[in-house]
Parts: structure tokens; C-alpha cells; sequence
């Protein structure tokens, strides 16, 4: 099922930056700035190496609450539109995770909204990450 | 009634099943019955269906101890989400 009009998705492939920004701005000529947010896997967390992180999502569930994310964004901050894509399963240090690409008529809506967007996925997106390290794996905390 | 609970993350490789039919006889549950019951039927998952901070989505919509249970509904049990 399609949710959002293809504007948020969760897939195991790496997305494009640059074709995600594209098809943003397709749309409209009211634009005045698009705001970023791309998260990567670090190499390190919480005083331990990171080899590679596994992402687990509760298929379905997940995408609604993008939609519905994406839905108050754009309401709460006047957004002309918003993209947002996490990616599933295996990645490795260095790999991309998530993508907030927020569309506004001024840069100032457009950064509060990819701030606001990260924040509130991290908290309500059922989305799991476990960490594997050398010395073993452990489905990390969620953080206050 | 059945339900169809289902686990995600910690409590997915704890319960060792993805998801599990549950059938209900006698008057109807609401979470906190159900969460009660499998808890009492695992110890070691009971640990983590015991634990403060566990999640519950009823029909992929986050709900509370109290939600009441109908026939056929999907009970997914998880921890804290941790994306992005």
C-alpha cells in the first residue's frame, strides 16, 4: 500500500538525494528552499565500535505514522511538501538511514520542519535498530 | 474470540515467533487482560511484557492498557521505538 502519495516510504534500498529532491520541487514553483536531513550510520555508538546495524519495522504500522507525520508537518509548518524515506534491514557504518527533505516558500519552516520531523519519528515511528559489535548485539535504548 | 499478537525487536526473538493466534474464551479483554495473560504463560517474555515501558498497537494504532479487545483484532507488543 502507497502512503502518502509515495512521499514516505521504508525500503531496504539506498534512496537518491538528489532524485528525491527533484521530485519535491517537481510540483510547484512557490518553493523558496529545501532543508535536508540525512542520517548515516556511525562506526561508533555509546562507547562501543559499530559494525554494522540491523533495523527492524513493523510493516505497514510504520508507514502510516509517516504519513501521519508528514501529514502534521506539513500543517504545522506550512510545508509546500515533504519526502521522508527510512531504510530497512542490514546496514553497514557509513550507510544512509533516513531521509527528511522538507519543501517551504522560506528556509526557516523548512529547517524547523526536518528538525521537528527527526525528533518526532525517533519517538513515534515503530522502528527498532539493534547494534552488532564485535563483542556481540543489543537492541539499543530507546533515548529520553 | 482469537487475536492474532504479534512481537517486534527484543520481544520478537524472546517469544522466538514473529506472531501467535490467541484464543480467548469467556468475556472479552482489554490489553492489560491480555498482556497479563501471555506474561503469566512465558516467564522469560512475561519479563519484558511486565517492563514499564512496553508499547501495544491495536490494528497498527498505538493503544492503551485499558483499549478493549473485539474478535480478530492484530495485538502487537513492542519496545521503545529506536529509528532513525
Amino acid at each position: 500500500m502507497e502512503h502518502g502519495g509515495g512521499r514516505v516510504r521504508v525500503q531496504r534500498e539506498p534512496f537518491d538525494v538528489g532524485a528525491e529532491t527533484a521530485l519535491l520541487t517537481a510540483g510547484s514553483r512557490r518553493i523558496g528552499g529545501v532543508a535536508l536531513f540525512v542520517g548515516l550510520v556511525r562506526d561508533f555508538s555509546q562507547g562501543r565500535a559499530v559494525t554494522k546495524i540491523l533495523f527492524e519495522h513493523f510493516p505497514g504500522m510504520a508507514e502510516a505514522r509517516l504519513a501521519e507525520l508528514r501529514e502534521a508537518a506539513i500543517a504545522r509548518f506550512g510545508l509546500i511538501d515533504l519526502v521522508v524515506v527510512h531504510r530497512c534491514g542490514e546496514l553497514a557504518p557509513g550507510d544512509q538511514i533516513v531521509l527528511i527533505a522538507a519543501a517551504a516558500e522560506h528556509r526557516a519552516e523548512a529547517f524547523a520542519a526536518c528538525s521537528w520531523c527527526i525528533d518526532e519519528l525517533k519517538r513515534t515511528v515503530p522502528i527498532w535498530k539493534k547494534e552488532h559489535a564485535p563483542d556481540g548485539a543489543v537492541w539499543l535504548e530507546a533515548h529520553p | 474470540m482469537k487475536l492474532t499478537v504479534r512481537y517486534f525487536a527484543v520481544l520478537r526473538e524472546r517469544a522466538g515467533v514473529e506472531s501467535e493466534v490467541v484464543a480467548w474464551d469467556g468475556p472479552a479483554p482489554d490489553v492489560e487482560g491480555l498482556r497479563a495473560h501471555l506474561a503469566a504463560r512465558a516467564p522469560a517474555l512475561g519479563e519484558l511484557l511486565r517492563g514499564g515501558s512496553l508499547l501495544v498497537a491495536v490494528n497498527r494504532e498505538y493503544a492503551a492498557p485499558g483499549t478493549p479487545l473485539r474478535d480478530g483484532d492484530e495485538v502487537a507488543f513492542f519496545p521503545p521505538v529506536t529509528g532513525g
